[in-house]
C-alpha cells in the first residue's frame, strides 16, 4: 500500500470517529437539558407532596357548642356552633395572648380550621365534652416556614410571618406538635384560593373526561376517514386536495381550534361552557389529523401481497379491508391514537378559549360538569403569587408528566402486543 | 377442449401498451406454461384471467377473454364469482398472518361453501392433503401460517386456492422464491392437480415449463410469438425468436 492510499484510509477513519463524537455530543446536550428541566421541577415540586399540620387540643364544650340536648343527635352536632370551640383550640396555644395576637394565631392555620374541628366531632361523636388532640392544616405561610422555603433572617416587615408567629412556631416545633405528612389532599381536593388547601382532583378528573370524550369522537371518525381515503377513494385531484388539507390541519396552531370550539360548540350548539365535553370535542379536532395520518401510514404499510391474496380468493374490497388490512394496521393506528391523545393531554390554549380556565372548586362527576384540566391548572397556579402555589405548579407538572409517560408506555405495549400476534 | 379463449387482447398501462393482440386457447385440465423474458407481458396476461388488473387503476384491458363462453372482460362480470372459480398463486408466498386453519378456511367462509364446522374441517383437510401439506401441519393447524418455511407457505397458498374448488388455477412464478427441493414438491403437486383443474403457469425456468406443461406460449415484448404443444416449442419451434430464447441466446 502506498502512502497516498494509507493517508486516505486514515482520513476516512478519522472522519468516522469525528462524526460519532458529534452524535454523542448532541445526545449529551439533549440529555443534560432534560436533566436540568427534571431537576428544576423535582427540586421545586417535591415539597408539595408534604403537608404541614399543627397539633393542638380542642375541648368540645357542650356549652360553647350551644348544644342543649342530653344525648344530641347527628343533626344537633351538625348544626352546633363551632366558632368558639375552634377559636379556643387555637388561642389555647398561648395563654398570655393579647387581643392583637389571637388574630395572628388564627392566621397560622387554614381558614377552614373551623370545619376541621367540626368534622372531627362528626366522625367521633363520643368526643363531645372531652378534650382531645386535633390536627389542623397549617396555613400556607407556616407550611413554607416549616419546609424552609422562607428565609427567617430578614427584617420583620419584609416577612409574611411575623416574630410572634415564628415564636409560636418554634415552640410548637420543639414540642413536636408540627407534623409533616404525605399530602393526600393534594390529590383529593379541588382547586382553592388558599395554597395549603388547593388540590388537583378537579383538574385531574377534567383531564380524564376530556381525553375520553376526545377519544370517543376522534378515533372512529379518523379511522373511518383513513380507511376510506386509503382503501376505497379514487385517486384524483379532489382526494389529493383532501390529503393536502389533512396535512395542513395537523399544522394548524391549537388556539385556532379553541376559537372554533368557542364559535361553533358554545355559540351555535349552546353546549355547556367550561365542561370536559366541549373541551374533549375541541381537542378531538386537533387529534383528528394526527390519527388520520398515523392510520393511513399504517394501512399503507400493510404489504400489498396480503391484499392481492384476499382479492384473488374472491373477497370483496370491503372484506379485504376489514378482514385483513385493518387488523394488520391496528397496532400502528392505536399507537398513533395514543400519541395524538398525549398531545391533546398537554394542550392548554384551546381549553382556555372554551372556558375551562374557570376556577372550579368542585370535583366533576360527569363530562358535562364544569372542570379545569391539568395543563390549565398549571397555568392558573403559575399566575398566583404565593410561594405555596409555586411548588404546586411543579407538583402538577410532575403529575402531568407521569400521565404522559404512562400513555406513551401504553402506546408501546399496545404496539408490541398486537405486532407479536401477527408475525 | 378449450377452457379459456382469449382473442385480440390488448392491455395498456396508461399510455404504454403492454400486450399486443394476444390470442390464445387454453385447454381444459392441462397445464399451460407461459414463458418469456422479464417484462414481456406474461404476468399481465395471467392477471387478465382473474381480473386482478382491476386493482391497478391505470390499467386498461381490451379484447375478448371467454371462459366457457362467459365473457371475462366485461363490466357486468361479477369479479367475486369469477375469482371463486379462478384461483391464483403468487410469486412470493403470501399466506395471511393468521393460523394455518384460518388460511385455508378463509375462501370457503366468505363464499359460504361449508354449512357446518365438520364440513369446514373436512374442506381444510382435503385441501391440505391435495396440496401435500397435511402430514406436515396436521398437528399444528392453529399455528400462524407465516411461521412455515417458504416451500410450506407456498403449498399453503395452493391449499388456500384449491379450498374453493376452482376450475382454473393461475400460478405466477410460484417457485421463483423456493429452493430446488420445494420446487420439485410444487411441480409434483401441479402434476396431480391437473387431473381436476386447468392450470396456467407463468415461469422463468424453461426446464420447469418443459417438465410440467402440455402447452407452452412464448411471449416477447408484449406479443405472443408462438404457442403450441410443449414438446414442439422446445424441440422444434417454428419461430426463430423462440428458438433463440429457449437455447439461451437472449432473455
Amino acid at each position: 500500500m502506498n502512502n497516498f492510499k494509507q493517508n486516505l484510509l486514515k482520513k476516512r477513519y478519522n472522519a468516522e470517529r469525528r462524526f460519532q463524537w458529534y452524535g454523542k455530543i448532541a445526545i449529551g446536550l439533549a440529555l443534560s437539558f432534560l436533566a436540568v428541566f427534571m431537576f428544576q421541577i423535582f427540586s421545586k415540586g417535591y415539597s408539595a407532596f408534604q403537608k404541614t399540620w399543627i397539633v393542638t387540643e380542642v375541648h368540645y364544650d357542650k356549652e360553647l357548642l350551644l348544644i342543649d340536648a342530653e344525648s344530641p343527635s347527628k343533626d344537633d352536632l351538625e348544626n352546633a356552633d363551632y366558632y368558639d370551640v375552634a377559636y379556643k383550640a387555637m388561642t389555647s396555644l398561648d395563654p398570655r395572648l393579647t387581643e392583637e395576637e389571637d388574630r395572628q394565631l388564627i392566621q397560622m392555620v387554614s381558614y377552614k380550621y373551623e370545619t376541621e374541628v367540626k368534622d372531627l366531632l362528626l366522625k367521633n361523636p363520643d368526643y363531645l365534652g372531652k378534650i382531645v388532640p386535633i390536627k389542623l392544616t397549617a396555613s400556607d405561610d407556616v407550611d413554607q416556614v416549616h419546609k424552609g422555603n422562607y428565609p427567617r433572617d430578614i427584617p420583620e416587615k419584609n416577612r409574611r410571618v411575623n416574630d410572634y408567629q415564628l415564636q409560636i412556631y418554634d415552640m410548637l416545633n420543639e414540642r413536636g406538635d408540627i407534623l409533616s405528612e404525605f399530602n393526600i389532599s393534594f390529590f383529593t381536593s379541588p382547586d382553592s384560593r388558599e395554597a395549603e388547601l388547593a388540590g388537583i382532583a378537579s383538574s385531574f378528573m377534567g383531564t380524564v373526561f376530556s381525553i375520553l370524550v376526545c377519544l370517543a369522537f376522534s378515533f372512529p371518525v379518523a379511522v373511518l376517514a383513513a380507511i376510506y381515503l386509503e382503501e376505497f377513494a379514487p385517486k384524483n385531484k379532489f382526494t389529493d386536495f383532501i390529503e393536502v388539507n389533512i396535512n395542513n390541519l395537523a399544522a394548524v396552531p391549537s388556539i385556532v381550534f379553541g376559537l372554533l370550539g368557542l364559535g361553533v360548540l358554545l355559540a351555535v350548539f349552546n353546549l355547556p361552557r367550561s365542561t370536559p365535553l366541549v373541551g374533549g370535542i375541541t381537542l378531538s379536532l386537533m387529534t383528528l389529523p394526527t390519527i388520520i395520518i398515523a392510520a393511513r401510514a399504517s394501512l399503507k404499510a400493510v404489504p400489498p401481497s396480503i391484499r392481492e391474496a384476499a382479492l384473488a380468493m374472491g373477497a370483496s374490497n370491503m372484506q379485504t379491508t376489514m378482514h385483513h388490512t385493518v387488523p394488520l394496521s391496528m397496532p400502528g393506528t392505536l399507537s398513533g391514537t395514543i400519541i395524538g391523545l398525549a398531545q391533546a393531554l398537554g394542550e392548554t390554549a384551546p381549553l382556555i378559549l372554551i372556558g375551562m380556565v374557570a376556577f372550579v372548586n368542585t370535583i366533576p362527576g360527569t363530562p358535562v360538569d364544569p372542570a379545569a384540566s391539568l395543563p390549565v391548572q398549571i397555568y392558573i397556579w403559575s399566575e398566583s403569587a404565593e410561594r405555596g402555589f409555586v411548588e404546586k405548579v411543579s407538583a402538577c407538572i410532575m403529575v402531568l408528566l407521569a400521565f404522559l409517560i404512562l400513555m406513551n408506555l401504553a402506546a408501546q405495549i399496545v404496539r408490541h402486543k398486537f405486532e407479536k400476534k401477527w408475525s | 377442449m378449450s377452457k379459456i379463449k382469449a382473442e385480440n387482447v390488448n392491455v395498456y398501462y396508461g399510455s404504454k401498451q403492454a400486450l399486443f393482440d394476444v390470442s390464445i386457447d387454453i385447454a381444459e385440465k392441462e397445464v399451460t406454461a407461459l414463458i418469456g423474458p422479464s417484462g414481456c407481458g406474461k404476468s399481465t396476461f395471467l392477471r387478465c384471467l382473474n381480473r386482478m388488473n382491476d386493482v391497478i387503476e391505470i390499467c386498461r384491458v381490451e379484447g375478448s377473454i371467454k371462459m366457457d363462453n362467459l365473457e371475462l372482460n366485461s363490466r357486468k362480470l361479477d369479479v367475486v364469482r369469477l375469482r371463486e372459480s379462478v384461483g391464483m398463486v403468487f410469486q412470493k408466498p403470501n399466506p395471511f398472518p393468521k393460523t394455518i386453519y384460518e388460511n385455508v378456511a378463509y375462501g370457503p367462509t366468505i363464499h359460504g361453501i361449508a354449512q357446518s364446522k365438520e364440513e369446514m374441517d373436512q374442506i381444510v383437510e382435503t385441501s391440505l392433503k391435495k396440496a401435500a401439506l397435511w402430514n406436515e401441519v396436521k398437528d399444528r393447524l392453529d399455528e400462524i401460517g407465516t411461521g412455515l418455511s417458504g416451500g410450506q407457505q407456498q403449498r399453503l397458498c395452493i391449499a388456500r386456492a384449491i379450498s374453493v374448488s376452482p376450475e382454473v388455477i393461475l400460478m405466477d412464478e410460484p417457485c421463483s422464491a423456493l429452493d430446488p427441493i420445494a420446487t420439485a414438491q410444487i411441480e409434483e403437486l401441479i402434476d396431480d392437480l391437473k387431473k381436476e383443474v386447468t392450470i396456467v403457469i407463468v415461469t422463468h425456468s424453461m426446464s420447469q415449463a418443459a417438465r410440467v406443461s402440455q402447452k407452452t406460449g412464448f411471449f416477447h415484448l408484449g406479443k405472443l410469438i408462438e404457442f403450441g404443444p410443449t414438446d414442439k416449442i422446445f424441440k422444434n419451434p417454428d419461430n426463430q425468436q423462440t428458438q433463440d430464447y429457449i437455447t439461451g441466446r437472449f432473455g
